[in-house]
C-alpha cells in the first residue's frame, strides 16, 4: 500500500533530489576522510559539521513545509520542537560523559554538581540508554504538539491566532529553560559532550557518519512527507488548506487531520534537533528564541512553500548566505539582507524558488501543448496555495 | 509675648539639661576625648557616647572625623587630633592647628560595632540640624539603631520639633529606645508598644519581634497583639502595592498594545514591526534630549512635551511609508504580512543599531518625573504615575478620535464594509494608509513614555511585541475597550502571580493561561459578533 503511494508519488524532481542528497551523504565524508589533507580536494572537518547543520535545518524546514505548505498551519514555534528533540539528545550525551566531567561525578552532570544538587531529577532517569533517549526524541516534541494541537485545533484557533500562540509557546519554553532550577543547565544549556554510542563526538569519522545519517534521515522524511501528501489523507490536508470550512461541511473531522499532521511534523522537527546537537556540540535555551522559528519559516518561503524540495533547498541557501555574511566583514549587513529577504520573497516571489520554477515549466508546457494541439484547451497552471 | 517665648525656651533648655544630667553621661569634651587615647575598642565606644552627650558644637565634626578614619591620637601626649585633607593636624577639641605635631600619631581604630555606635551618635547629633530632611533621616536612623545614647538628644529634639511628621518619627524612635532599655517602667513600655503599633511598617515589626529577654509578660503580650495587627496591615498594603505595580505594568502594556489594537484589531494587519515603531519613538526622545542638552539645557523639563508630537509624526510617517510600499500589496494575506513585517522589523533594528550603536542610550527623566512619594504603606514613583495617566489620556484621545472625527467615522466605515464605504465616496486606500500611520504614530508616543522606564536600545521593541499581541488577542480583536481591560488584567495578574511563582514562572503561567483562555474564547474577551467574525 505504502510502496504503491511511494512509487506513484515520485516524479523526476523528487528522484533527482534524493539522488543528490544520497550522493552528498557519500561524497562529503569521503572527501574529508579518504582524501589526504595535502590534496586540494580535501574537505576540512569543520565544513562537514557545517553541512551536517544545514542538513538538520533542511529537515526542520521540511517539517514546517508539511504543515504550512500542505495544511496551511503557520507555526511560529517549530523551533520549540526542534530544541526539545535537541535537549533529549543532549541529555543522553550528558549522561555519556560519566566521570570524565570536571567534577567527575558518575551520575550527575557537571552543572547539577555545580548547583549542589544531590541526586538526578526523575525526568533525567533512563537517558543513559540510547533507545530510551531515541524514543524521547520523538515522544517529547510529539506529546507537546499533540496536547497543544488538541487544545488549539479543537477550539478552532486558526490562522494568525495560531501563529501567535505558537510563538508564545516557544517564548514560554525559552523563559523556562533559562532557569537553573528547571534542571536543563539554565543559561549554558548542555554541552561538553564526549561520546555518542561509544564513538568520540569530536572524531572526524563520527562527524562524517553523523552527516551521512542526517542525509539519510532527510531522504526518509522526504519520502514520508511525499507518502502522506500523495495519499487520500494528503488530499484532505490540501482541501483544509484551501477551504477549511468547506472541508468541515463535507463531513471531514478537520481537527483530527490537523492534529495528526501537526504531531508528525513536530516529531520530524525533534529528529532534526536531535541530529543537530551532536554535530554542533551544544544545546541551549537560545534555540527556543521566537526569532529562530520565524527564520525557519522564511527558509520555506524562500525555497517555495508546498514543494518539500524547495523547503530543504531554501534552508540550505539561506543558511549558506548567513554563514557567508556573518563570518566576513559584511556581518553588520546580514540582518538587512535577511530582513529584505522576508519582504522581497513575500512581495515578489510568493511561490519561492522551486515554486516559481515549477510554475514557469508548467506555463511553458501548456503553451507547447497548446501550440501542438491547437484548439485543445490547456489545463490552467497550478494556482498559488491559499493562506 | 517674647518674654513668655523666652521663658519657654529657657524651660526647655533646663529640661533637656536636667535629662542629660539624669542619664549621668555629661562629661566635658576634654574628658570625653580622653577615652580615644586608650587605643581600646570599648574605651572608644565610651568616647563616642561621651562626645555625643557632651553637647559641644565640635561633637559632630569629631564623630565624622572618626567615621572617616581621620581622628588621630597621641598616646604620649594624651591628646586627640583631627587630620584634614592636606594631612595637617588640628586639635580635636578646639580646631586650632598644631604647630609641633607629636611623633607617635596613630589613627583611632574602628570595628563594625564601633561603626554602629558612630551611626547612632551621628543620628543623635543631626537630630537638631536645621535641615528638616536631615532631621527626618536622623530620627529614622535612631529608630533603627535604638541606641540609648541618642535618648537625651532625642528628648531635646522632640521638645523643639515643629514639623508633626518628623516629630512623630522622633516619638517612635524614643518608644523604640524605651522598649529596649532595662530601666523603663512597664507602663512606659506599653505606651511605647502602642506608638510603634501606630507606625505599622516592616521596621516596626522588627522592633516588636526582637524585644530583649528581660521584658515583662504584659509587654510581651501587648507586643504580640501589635505584631499581629501590623502583619494584617502589611498584608493589606502588600496587596495594594501589588495592585499598583500591576496597574503600572498594565499601563505600559496598554501603551504598547493600543497602536497594535488599531493596526491588528481594526485593520486586521499583523504588524510584527510594531515594537520597532515603539523603539523609533524612544530614539526620537533620545535625539530631542541630546539636542536640548547641547543647545538649551534649560528646556530639559519640556523635552518630553517636545518629543511626543515629533515621535507621533515621525513614527506615523514611517508607518504610512511601510503601508504604501509593502502592506497594501498584502491585504487579505495575513500570514505573509506577518513575515514581511517581521523582516521589516529586522531591517529597522539593524538600521537603528548602525546609526546609534548597539548599546543602551541615556534618556533622562525630567525633574517632574523623577522622585517618589509615600502614600500610606506604599511608595509611588512619579514616572510610573505619569505613565498611567498618560496611557489613559492616549486611550481616551483615541476613543474620541474614532467616535467624533470625520477620519474616525471613515475609518470605522472602511473597517465594517469596505465596498460600501468606497461606494459612498470614501477613498479607502487613503484611509488604510492613515489608519496604519495612526497606529504607528501611537506606538511612537508609547516609545516616548517607555523611554522613561526602560533601556533605550535597538531591542526595546522586541521585548514588547509578544506581550502586546497577547493583550490584543486576550482583549478581543477590533475593540479598544478589550485592549484596555486586557492590558490591565494581564498587568495585575502578572504582578499578583510574581510573589508566588517568581517573575519568570509568573510570565510562563500567564502565557499558558492565555493559551488556555483562547481555547475557551478564541476571539478574545470582547469578540466581534456576526459577519465581521469570518471576514
Amino acid at each position: 500500500m505504502t510502496s504503491h503511494f511511494l512509487i506513484r508519488s515520485l516524479d523526476r524532481g523528487a528522484i533527482a533530489f534524493m539522488a543528490v542528497i544520497a550522493a552528498l551523504a557519500v561524497i562529503i565524508p569521503a572527501l574529508n576522510l579518504a582524501v589526504p589533507e595535502s590534496s586540494a580536494l580535501h574537505l576540512p572537518t569543520y565544513l562537514v559539521a557545517l553541512f551536517g547543520k544545514y542538513a538538520c535545518y533542511a529537515l526542520l524546514a521540511l517539517s514546517i513545509d508539511l504543515i504550512w505548505g500542505y495544511c496551511g498551519i503557520l507555526s511560529l514555534g517549530h523551533g520549540a520542537f526542534f530544541a526539545l528533540g535537541g535537549y533529549a539528545m543532549g541529555m543522553y550525551l550528558m549522561r555519556q560523559i560519566g566521570t570524565r566531567g570536571v567534577y567527575a561525578d558518575p551520575t550527575l552532570p557537571d552543572f547539577m554538581v555545580f548547583l549542589n544538587w544531590k541526586e538526578l531529577p526523575i525526568y533525567w532517569y533512563g537517558f543513559q540508554f540510547f533507545p530510551y533517549a531515541a524514543l524521547m526524541i520523538f515522544l517529547v516534541p510529539g506529546a507537546l504538539a499533540f496536547v497543544f494541537g488538541w487544545f488549539a485545533f479543537r477550539s478552532r484557533v486558526t490562522g494568525v491566532y495560531l501563529s501567535i500562540i505558537t510563538q508564545a509557546l516557544t517564548y514560554a519554553l525559552m523563559l523556562g529553560f533559562f532557569r537553573n532550577n528547571f534542571g536543563f543547565g539554565g543559561n549554558n544549556g548542555l554541552t561538553d559532550f564526549k561520546e555518542i554510542l561509544g564513538f568520540n563526538v569530536q572524531a572526524e569519522t563520527t562527524r562524517g557518519a553523523l552527516f551521512s545519517i542526517s542525509c539519510i534521515m532527510l531522504i526518509l522524511c522526504f519520502l514520508l512527507c511525499r507518502a502522506v501528501i500523495a495519499s487520500k489523507f494528503g488530499k484532505v490536508l490540501i482541501a483544509i488548506r484551501d477551504a477549511e470550512a468547506r472541508t468541515r461541511f463535507l463531513g471531514y473531522r478537520v481537527e483530527s487531520y490537523k492534529l495528526f499532521v501537526f504531531t508528525l511534523s513536530a516529531c520530524m522537527a525533534g529528529l532534526a534537533g536531535a541530529l543537530y546537537v551532536p554535530q554542533v556540540g551544544i544545546i541551549n535555551p537560545g534555540e527556543f528564541a521566537p526569532a529562530n522559528s520565524i527564520e525557519a519559516v522564511i527558509w520555506v518561503a524562500v525555497g517555495g512553500r508546498g514543494t518539500l524540495i524547495g523547503a530543504a533547498l531554501g534552508a540550505v541557501v539561506v543558511n549558506y548566505a548567513k554563514t557567508f555574511f556573518t563570518s566576513g566583514p559584511l556581518a553588520p549587513y546580514w540582518l538587512f539582507l535577511l530582513g529584505s529577504l522576508f519582504v522581497a520573497v513575500t512581495l515578489l516571489l510568493p511561490r519561492g524558488i522551486v515554486g516559481t520554477l515549477r510554475h514557469w515549466t508548467a506555463l511553458r508546457r501548456d503553451r507547447e501543448s497548446a501550440a501542438a494541439e491547437d484548439g485543445v484547451t490547456a489545463s490552467p497552471p497550478e494556482p498559488l496555495p491559499a493562506e | 509675648m517674647s518674654f513668655s517665648r523666652a521663658c519657654l525656651v529657657a524651660l526647655l533648655l533646663a529640661f533637656s539639661f536636667a535629662l542629660s544630667c539624669a542619664t549621668a553621661r555629661a562629661e566635658s569634651l576634654d574628658e570625653a576625648l580622653a577615652h580615644f587615647t586608650a587605643d581600646d575598642f570599648s574605651e572608644t565606644i565610651a568616647g563616642i557616647e561621651a562626645v555625643a552627650a557632651s553637647g559641644s558644637p565640635r561633637a559632630e565634626i569629631i564623630i565624622r572625623a572618626l567615621q572617616d578614619g581621620r581622628l588621630m591620637f597621641s598616646a604620649e601626649r594624651k591628646a586627640v587630633y583631627i587630620k584634614d585633607d592636606a594631612d595637617k593636624l588640628t586639635d580635636a577639641a578646639t580646631g586650632q592647628p598644631i604647630i609641633d605635631p607629636p611623633a607617635d600619631v596613630d589613627m583611632v581604630r574602628l570595628n563594625n560595632r564601633l561603626r554602629g555606635a558612630i551611626d547612632a551618635a551621628i543620628g543623635a547629633l543631626t537630630l537638631l540640624s536645621s535641615d528638616p530632611t536631615k532631621r527626618y533621616e536622623a530620627a529614622q536612623a535612631v529608630f533603627k539603631s535604638r541606641e540609648a545614647v541618642a535618648r537625651p538628644a532625642l528628648e531635646a529634639a522632640i521638645a523643639k520639633e515643629q514639623d508633626p511628621r518628623i516629630k512623630r518619627v522622633m516619638i517612635e524612635a524614643r518608644a523604640a529606645i524605651i522598649l529596649y532599655s532595662d530601666d523603663a517602667s512597664d507602663a512606659d513600655k506599653l505606651a511605647a508598644v502602642d506608638v510603634i503599633r501606630q507606625r505599622g511598617d516592616q521596621d516596626a515589626l522588627g522592633v516588636l519581634s526582637g524585644l530583649p529577654a528581660g521584658t515583662s509578660a504584659a509587654v510581651m503580650k501587648a507586643a504580640a497583639v501589635a505584631i499581629a495587627a501590623i502583619r494584617n496591615r502589611l498584608v493589606l498594603w502588600d496587596a495594594v502595592q501589588n495592585a499598583w505595580y500591576g496597574i503600572s505594568l498594565g499601563s505600559v502594556l496598554l501603551l504598547a498594545a493600543i497602536g497594535l489594537a488599531i493596526t491588528f484589531g481594526v485593520m486586521g494587519v499583523i504588524n510584527m514591526a510594531h515594537g520597532e515603531m515603539v523603539m523609533i519613538g524612544a530614539y526620537v526622545t533620545f535625539v530631542v534630549q541630546e539636542l536640548i542638552r547641547n543647545y538649551d539645557p534649560g528646556l530639559f523639563d519640556y523635552s518630553l512635551a517636545i518629543a511626543i508630537p515629533l515621535a507621533f509624526v515621525f513614527s506615523g510617517i514611517v508607518g504610512i511609508f511601510i503601508e504604501r510600499c509593502i502592506i497594501r500589496f498584502l491585504y487579505g494575506r495575513p500570514l505573509e504580512t506577518l513575515l514581511a513585517t517581521w523582516g521589516l522589523s529586522l531591517i529597522l533594528q539593524q538600521a537603528v543599531r548602525s546609526a546609534f550603536g548597539p548599546n543602551n542610550r541615556e534618556v533622562g527623566n525630567p525633574s517632574w518625573m523623577s522622585g517618589a512619594f509615600d502614600l500610606g504603606g506604599i511608595t509611588i514613583t512619579y514616572n510610573r504615575m505619569w505613565i498611567i495617566f498618560f496611557s489613559l489620556a492616549v486611550f481616551i484621545a483615541l476613543l474620541a478620535l474614532l467616535r467624533y472625527t470625520r477620519f474616525g467615522l471613515e475609518m470605522r466605515a472602511v473597517t465594517q464594509n469596505r465596498p460600501m464605504a468606497a461606494s459612498m465616496g470614501i477613498r479607502t486606500s487613503r484611509v488604510d494608509a492613515l489608519t496604519f500611520g495612526l497606529g504607528s504614530g501611537i506606538a511612537g508616543i508609547a516609545g516616548v513614555a517607555l523611554s522613561q522606564i526602560d533601556n533605550v536600545s535597538p531591542n526595546l521593541g522586541q521585548g514588547y511585541i509578544i506581550d502586546s499581541f497577547m493583550v490584543v488577542v486576550f482583549g478581543g480583536v477590533g475593540n479598544l475597550w478589550g485592549t484596555l481591560v486586557g492590558a490591565f488584567t494581564l498587568g495585575i495578574a502578572n504582578k499578583f502571580l510574581e510573589p508566588y511563582a517568581g517573575a519568570v514562572l509568573g510570565k510562563i503561567a500567564i502565557l499558558v493561561l492565555i493559551i488556555l483562555f483562547i481555547q475557551k474564547r478564541p476571539r478574545g474577551m470582547f469578540a466581534l459578533k456576526g459577519r465581521a467574525v469570518e471576514a
